[in-house]
């Protein structure tokens, strides 16, 4: 990797955002900041890799990522029918305002008493996002046809969804939580996605307290002084690792059960990123990480929240930071500058290649098992990740290994 | 000694005596009587068919669970002419060291209270029973003091008592001594290195490789043979299933049997309600609730140990941490079930005894103080905490740990001669470490740096909080299958052995400490398996 140019140099992760003022790179962990305004004007050449699609916003954004699953669902319902089109029921009733307002008001009637969501499309971590159930709280962004030309000019509102609020959601001891997932694609067309076995879940922070403990504590053991130490940062213990997840789910649940809940987990994944896949402007040069959010109900439904072009590389802690770390690493090796790896992977690190334009079996399909019912998708989410000795099996030192 | 057949049958005496006054006795006749109704009963076969019948519906099985549980429970068979405290201790000077702990024990739990100023329990007024009901479910999001006495009690440093801190039970069991045994034979290849100088009898790796059979390298087991390169055909799916009849059958034998192999993730949580004999009946509901109304109505000064032991422990641990609010309600129930007392018939320990103001000395006066008689401690909610995984409805967690509390954690905060006991364990872990890697013994020791000293705390826990939580469970499934801690001194022992190449670098305490800080990413099974089937004799 220093052999070539690179606009990222080593840092703390391994490698570092830069940009290059003359262009002159092979690879580019760019912000979409960036994207946008260099994208266009950069030439490529070949063998040049970069971490975002041009319009990956079809996706990001969650006024266009309805709009698509919503247009992807209807194509799907008169092509397959019904059942295969509820397959997409994966993410609440949403509408955008102001321009859905009427079709919003006529659902919200429907459901009196609901809780509804508001989220602004463009923005990140949770800014600016508030719930509401009556009519009135929302007035701003009423599409109302009375209203002069200056006003709307004057007066441009925010574009927002409005989102059915999961009432229910699946609770551990009493605490909220959604799922962060990463899914990586290296191309739309065709479509060729993998999941990575790792992820968290963040508890909602509101039950954890730690004002009462003090410096008076730290006289009662050495576990107490590890723990109250001057670093420690209380944020930090409200995630779990997905493993974690998985086997207090199983635990629970048992083992059929939360197979079958992963499994509705691969469906969110594959069928959103089938929605834009006609949309997306596809490019060998591009790649992409993207963060989903998903939250579980108390009927262990997975619902999809939001997809995230730029999820956040910081670490919250030493186990965290690990993680990240080989996220990106793998990240890295499946993008493959180095052209080590043959194209028939199914795996590569932490990485299970989950869809190449079609779905991924664990097991090999040919023609003896063909007529065989049982094949289990190529997916481990919240599975044992023994990525380091994979790797090394996979990346033996052999004579040099074309890309095919 | 009594013979066996005479042993037996008082045995047999006693439980059916403790079970003829359980709900499942009455259960039981009145399903006989009912059954007379079925055509299949005749009059001249009546017993023949009764008994057939029970058999045919599960009671027998039942029954049979119950029993076993029994046996478990059972005071050791002590010679009938025998003083009661020889059932919960036989060893004299044993009996001698727990006494004078407690009255350690008591005497700064009555002076914490004289010098704060609050009494041991005290009734809540209504407005504060109203509110802790509707905060039942959350009580983890108050300050711990809220619903004691003193707001302050809970940050007073006075805490650090040696009520409360374990490392104060350490040096208790160090300084034990057996009067008896003359130790004027000094320093010799065969004396003991370590800081337990008692001589207890314990097994040695032979003959635990006979005990310890189903854990051999040639068997399989969940832990090792369920990792990802291994093929599932070859141990998991069989095992599984396996797991699947036993659970069917409802079979407490069975189920202990089969956890020694290691429980499968989905079925862990019914296999040791089974072995336990923990069931989740109307009348477990009922008593529990029970005891949530005795912690609505009345607060007790041991509550704030155990909202200090939460917030301090279980709070700031990564995986823990949600089960806050479980294991309030799980504790402060504890504390008032006097169902507890029941195992003081063959634990060491004796119930402490609070007396009602004025009458100190007066029996018709006493009580016992917390009614359960456990005074909790620091990292006490460690033996509830992973349990909080398997178990989310709170009468059924709480069945699950009171069982196994009155089955193997109170033995770990005891002074006994129990092979289960803390003494036991930390003899074991010393003499296997002193006859298996001496080098490494002798290197700990002449650096200041005793490795029961950093053992400790780990056996004293079962390892709650030290492993990681899928690995704890595993060790745990053993520890039921197995029906003894032994083998929590074991894996100590595997642990040093693990780390040996770098603990024999470090030249201080602390640096053997940050070497063994960290065992979250140990594998339990494959360690315990080593050491006991792989190492030279």
């Amino acid at each position: 990797m220093s052999k070539n140019k690179t606009a990222g140099y080593k840092g703390p992760y391994g490698y570092q955002k830069r940009r290059e003022g003359d262009g002159e790179w092979d690879f580019n962990w760019c912000d979409v900041g960036w994207l946008r305004e260099n994208f266009d004007h950069s030439y490529m050449e070949e063998h040049v890799r970069i971490c975002h699609f041009r319009n990956h916003y079809e996706l990001t954004r969650k006024n266009l990522m309805v709009k698509n699953l919503k247009r992807y669902r209807k194509t799907l319902e008169r092509e397959a029918g019904r059942i295969e089109a509820s397959k997409c029921d994966f993410f609440p009733r949403t509408f955008e305002l102001p321009s859905e307002y009427h079709l919003f008001v006529e659902e919200f009637k429907r459901s009196p008493g609901s809780t509804w969501i508001m989220k602004p499309v463009a923005r990140s971590q949770g800014k600016g996002i508030f719930l509401f159930q009556k009519l009135k709280d929302i007035m701003d962004w009423k599409k109302d046809g009375s209203r002069s030309e200056e006003q709307r000019d004057e007066t441009q509102v925010e574009s927002y969804v409005a989102q059915r609020y999961i009432e229910n959601p699946y609770l551990i001891s009493g605490r909220k939580f959604d799922l962060r997932v990463y899914v990586l694609v290296t191309s739309y067309i065709p479509l060729k996605a993998w999941l990575y076995r790792d992820g968290f879940a963040r508890f909602s922070s509101t039950r954890f307290s730690l004002t009462s403990i003090d410096d008076q504590y730290v006289h009662l053991t050495n576990v107490a002084v590890q723990k109250t130490a001057p670093d420690y940062d209380p944020e930090k213990g409200c995630k779990w690792q997905m493993q974690q997840l998985r086997r207090y789910l199983t635990a629970r649940h048992g083992t059929e059960t939360i197979e079958a809940l992963f499994k509705d987990v691969d469906n969110i994944f594959v069928r959103s990123l089938q929605s834009v896949q006609k949309v997306i402007i596809n490019d060998k040069h591009c790649f992409e990480l993207y963060g989903y959010d998903i939250l579980l109900d108390q009927d262990l439904k997975p619902w999809l929240i939001e997809v995230n072009a730029s999820p956040s590389l910081t670490a919250s802690s030493q186990e965290d930071y690990e993680m990240k770390c080989c996220l990106l690493e793998d990240t890295l090796h499946i993008v493959d500058m180095e052209g080590r790896l043959t194209g028939r992977e199914k795996r590569v690190g932490g990485y299970d290649l989950m869809w190449n334009d079609g779905p991924v079996y664990r097991e090999d399909v040919n023609l003896e098992t063909l007529g065989s019912a049982c094949f289990t998708a190529n997916t481990h989410l919240g599975c044992v990740n023994d990525r380091k000795k994979q790797l090394r099996q996979l990346l033996k030192p052999f004579p040099s290994k074309k890309r095919i | 000694m009594m013979d066996e057949g005479t042993e037996l049958s008082l045995t047999i005496a006693q439980i059916v005596q403790r079970l003829k006054a359980t709900h499942l006795h009455s259960q039981i006749e009145r399903q006989a009587k009912e059954c007379l109704h079925r055509p299949e009963i005749q009059l001249e076969s009546l017993k023949e068919d009764v008994r057939n019948f029970l058999k045919a519906s599960g009671w027998e099985r039942k029954l049979q669970n119950a029993v076993y549980r029994e046996l478990h429970v059972q005071p050791l068979p002590s010679h009938p002419a025998a003083p009661p405290e020889h059932a919960k201790e036989p060893l004299a000077y044993m009996r001698k060291a727990q006494v004078n702990w407690e009255k350690r024990i008591l005497k700064s739990l009555n002076s914490m209270c004289t010098e704060l100023g609050v009494p041991l329990a005290r009734k809540r007024p209504a407005v504060e029973q109203k509110e802790l009901t509707n905060k039942w479910n959350e009580m983890g999001t108050d300050e711990p003091g809220k619903w004691t006495s003193s707001q302050s009690i809970c940050s007073d440093r006075r805490l650090n008592t040696p009520s409360y801190s374990i490392s104060h039970d350490s040096q208790v069991l160090i300084s034990l001594r057996n009067p008896n045994h003359d130790s004027s034979e000094e320093a010799s290849a065969k004396s003991h290195w370590g800081l337990i100088q008692v001589p207890l009898h314990d097994r040695d790796i032979p003959q635990m490789r006979e005990a310890y059979s189903e854990l051999s390298l040639t068997t399989g087991q969940l832990g090792i043979d369920d990792h990802t390169h291994v093929p599932p055909d070859l141990f998991e799916s069989e095992h599984t299933r396996i797991g699947k009849k036993v659970v069917n059958e409802q079979d407490s034998a069975a189920a202990q049997q089969y956890s020694r192999q290691g429980c499968p993730t989905g079925l862990r949580a019914d296999l040791w309600a089974l072995i336990l004999n923990s069931t989740n009946e109307p009348e477990d509901v009922m008593h529990y609730e029970q005891l949530k109304a005795g912690v609505i109505h009345h607060d007790l000064l041991v509550d704030n140990l155990i909202y200090k032991d939460v917030k301090l422990t279980a709070s700031n641990d990564d995986y823990y941490f949600v089960f806050e609010d479980f294991l309030y309600q799980v504790l402060l129930c504890f504390s008032r079930d006097t169902a507890v007392l029941e195992h003081f018939s063959y634990n060491s320990a004796t119930p402490p005894k609070s007396y009602i103001q004025g009458k100190v000395g007066v029996e018709e006066f006493a009580v016992v103080y917390p009614p359960n008689g456990v005074i909790p401690f620091h990292g006490f909610s460690m033996y509830v905490a992973p349990l909080c995984f398997l178990y989310n409805e709170p009468s059924k967690l709480y069945s699950v740990f009171r069982e196994m509390y009155v089955r193997y954690f109170f033995r770990l905060h005891s002074v006994s001669s129990s092979t289960s006991g803390i003494v036991s364990l930390c003899l074991q872990f010393e003499r296997l470490l002193q006859t298996h890697l001496p080098q490494l013994f002798y290197h700990l020791r002449e650096i200041g740096a005793q490795p029961l000293r950093i053992a400790f705390k780990w056996m004293v826990r079962a390892f709650s909080g030290y492993l990681s939580t899928d690995q704890l469970l595993l060790l745990w499934d053993r520890i039921l299958g197995y029906d003894s801690l032994e083998i929590v001194a074991v894996l100590a022992a595997a642990v040093f052995a693990f780390r040996a190449e770098n603990l024999m670098e470090v030249t201080s305490l602390t640096s053997a400490e940050a070497v063994l800080a960290d065992l979250s990413t140990l594998k339990v099974m494959p360690l315990i398996q080593i050491f006991l089937f792989a190492t030279v004799i």
